[in-house]
């Protein structure tokens, strides 16, 4: 993508007919660190890298809670996707009490698409930096959504944004047709594996991720670290990848329990 | 009972107290709901959980009485998300105030009675007006039957004075059973003369173990 007379605002059409300045916005989303999302019929599973500026620094968060029954993961610009989670959090709790009722996610989506419609159409605005997983569950099952910049939403099974997100899409292109059946279990393994692919080569560490479901029964809330660690345990353990149905709670390894310690002593994330 | 064609406030009665200990909360409310001399329903809640250790209890216009309290959860749900925790005794305290008195000139007809634990898991009862005008104490009781009820709880659990020096704790002395029995005894004592007050009483009980609901027949004439 060059620069090109036509990219200076987003009131500006090229004679193409696109519009550059949303297209930058989305390119800031691909520079993200990594989010998967991937969805049962009664379960969905949000998952996000964890990447700090600097050893110093601590990273920032990428999942949030918008409501009991919804949350987001956000790629690209974070200040953009903390805003953006504010405003999903309030319109939420506006639904909830006009209507004593949780907000579908399908007309939350929308509200959030109209929102990002809107700085595509004024000279004043910039599109926002950040794409959103959403996920949640309302009366019509589990969904999870992708909401970007643009102002477009598209429903899905299973999907990962941000950077190196290509390797995790192709992992969950090849397994994404059996997931409606999944168990809670098998969605959050396969979430961690969508992860993993998108380290390329780095080793997978409960501090190195976050991990969040929502589902019948189940609130939405990110997962202790612990049991994420028990779950990447597992995998490891079990040849090849989570392909054959790992030995249920295997013990975590000893390295991993050092492992876990020493994230007691990392400073935590921003809590927003 | 017809007023003005445009008075927008009814009375539905009812009575509320609440009682602070060393470490826990009392707050009870009788489940009358009247209009009139009628009765509209012999089982109808005062008391709202707002949060872990917060529990409003409101008696006089119920149609303010539950926009209020779904107001306050809505704020509490909003700091929820904004701080990651649940909200103080004392913070709720002042919210409910601001609250109260944000509607200083169109006034939320509802007289409350806030119960909790403090940050130092102490009891903790804050009483207000119906504009919003609070303070923290060691018991009080408000609605229909308070006028009946206040005079023995000052007899049985006298605070001693906030002026003193050194400052001495408002909270009583009693035992959470012995509380629970005073407001059993109170409340029989109230619906004997008051005809707002009556039914079933509803009394809950916060300590460091959570909320405990308890419930009580109360004559029903």
């Amino acid at each position: 993508m060059f620069r090109n007379q036509y990219d200076t605002d987003v009131t500006t059409w090229s004679p193409a007919g696109r519009l550059f300045q949303v297209e930058y916005a989305m390119e800031a989303v691909k520079q993200g660190s990594a989010a998967v999302g991937l969805r049962s019929k009664t379960h969905a599973v949000l998952g996000a890298v964890n990447k700090a500026a600097s050893d110093l620094a601590s990273h920032q968060r990428k999942l949030f809670r918008a409501d009991q029954h919804v949350g987001v993961a956000i790629a690209g610009l974070t200040a953009d996707g903390r805003v953006l989670s504010r405003f999903l959090r309030n319109e939420c709790i506006n639904h909830s009490f006009v209507y004593e009722s949780p907000l579908p996610v399908s007309r939350l989506v929308v509200q959030l698409a109209d929102k990002a419609q809107v700085c595509t159409q004024r000279s004043w605005k910039r599109p926002f930096g950040v794409g959103l997983l959403v996920a949640g569950l309302d009366e019509t099952g589990a969904h999870l959504y992708y909401n970007c910049p643009s102002g477009n939403y598209f429903e899905y099974q299973a999907f990962a944004i941000g950077s190196r997100s290509q390797a995790a899409k192709t992992f969950l292109e090849r397994r994404f047709q059996e997931y409606d059946t999944y168990s809670r279990e098998d969605l959050i393994k396969d979430a961690l594996f969508a992860i993993k692919e998108t380290l390329q080569g780095e080793k997978l560490t409960a501090q190195l991720c976050t991990v969040a479901i929502v589902g019948e029964g189940e609130a939405f809330h990110i997962i202790d670290q612990q049991t994420i660690q028990e779950y990447i345990d597992a995998m490891e353990l079990s040849t090849g990848g989570p392909d054959e149905e790992a030995a249920a709670a295997a013990p975590p390894s000893a390295e991993a329990q050092e492992g876990g310690e020493g994230a007691s002593s990392e400073p935590a994330p921003m809590d927003i | 009972m017809a007023l003005r064609g445009d008075w927008m406030y009814e009375n539905n009665g009812g009575t509320c107290v609440a009682i602070a200990g060393i470490d826990y909360c009392v707050v009870a409310a009788d489940t009358r709901l009247s209009v009139g001399y009628n009765i509209l329903t012999r089982d109808h809640s005062k008391i709202c959980s707002l949060a872990d250790k917060v529990v409003l209890a409101s008696s006089g216009f119920q149609g303010d009485i539950r926009a209020l309290h779904k107001n306050l959860a809505a704020r509490h749900l909003l700091y929820q998300h904004q701080h990651n925790k649940q909200m103080s005794c004392p913070a709720m305290g002042q919210l409910l105030s601001n609250t109260l008195y944000y509607k200083r000139f169109f006034p939320y007809y509802a007289f409350n009675v806030l119960g909790g634990l403090d940050n130092e898991g102490k009891g903790c009862v804050f009483t207000y007006d119906a504009v919003g005008s609070y303070e923290r104490v060691g018991y009080s009781t408000q609605g229909s039957g308070s006028s009946l009820i206040m005079p023995v709880l000052d007899n049985q659990l006298k605070s001693p004075s906030p002026l003193l020096l050194p400052a001495r704790d408002a909270v009583t002395p009693l035992s959470e059973t012995e509380a629970v029995d005073l407001v059993k005894d109170v409340f029989a004592s109230a619906t004997e003369r008051d005809i707002y007050t009556g039914d079933k009483l509803e009394i809950v009980v916060i300590n460091a173990s959570g909320i405990k609901r308890e419930y009580l027949e109360l004559r029903k004439d």
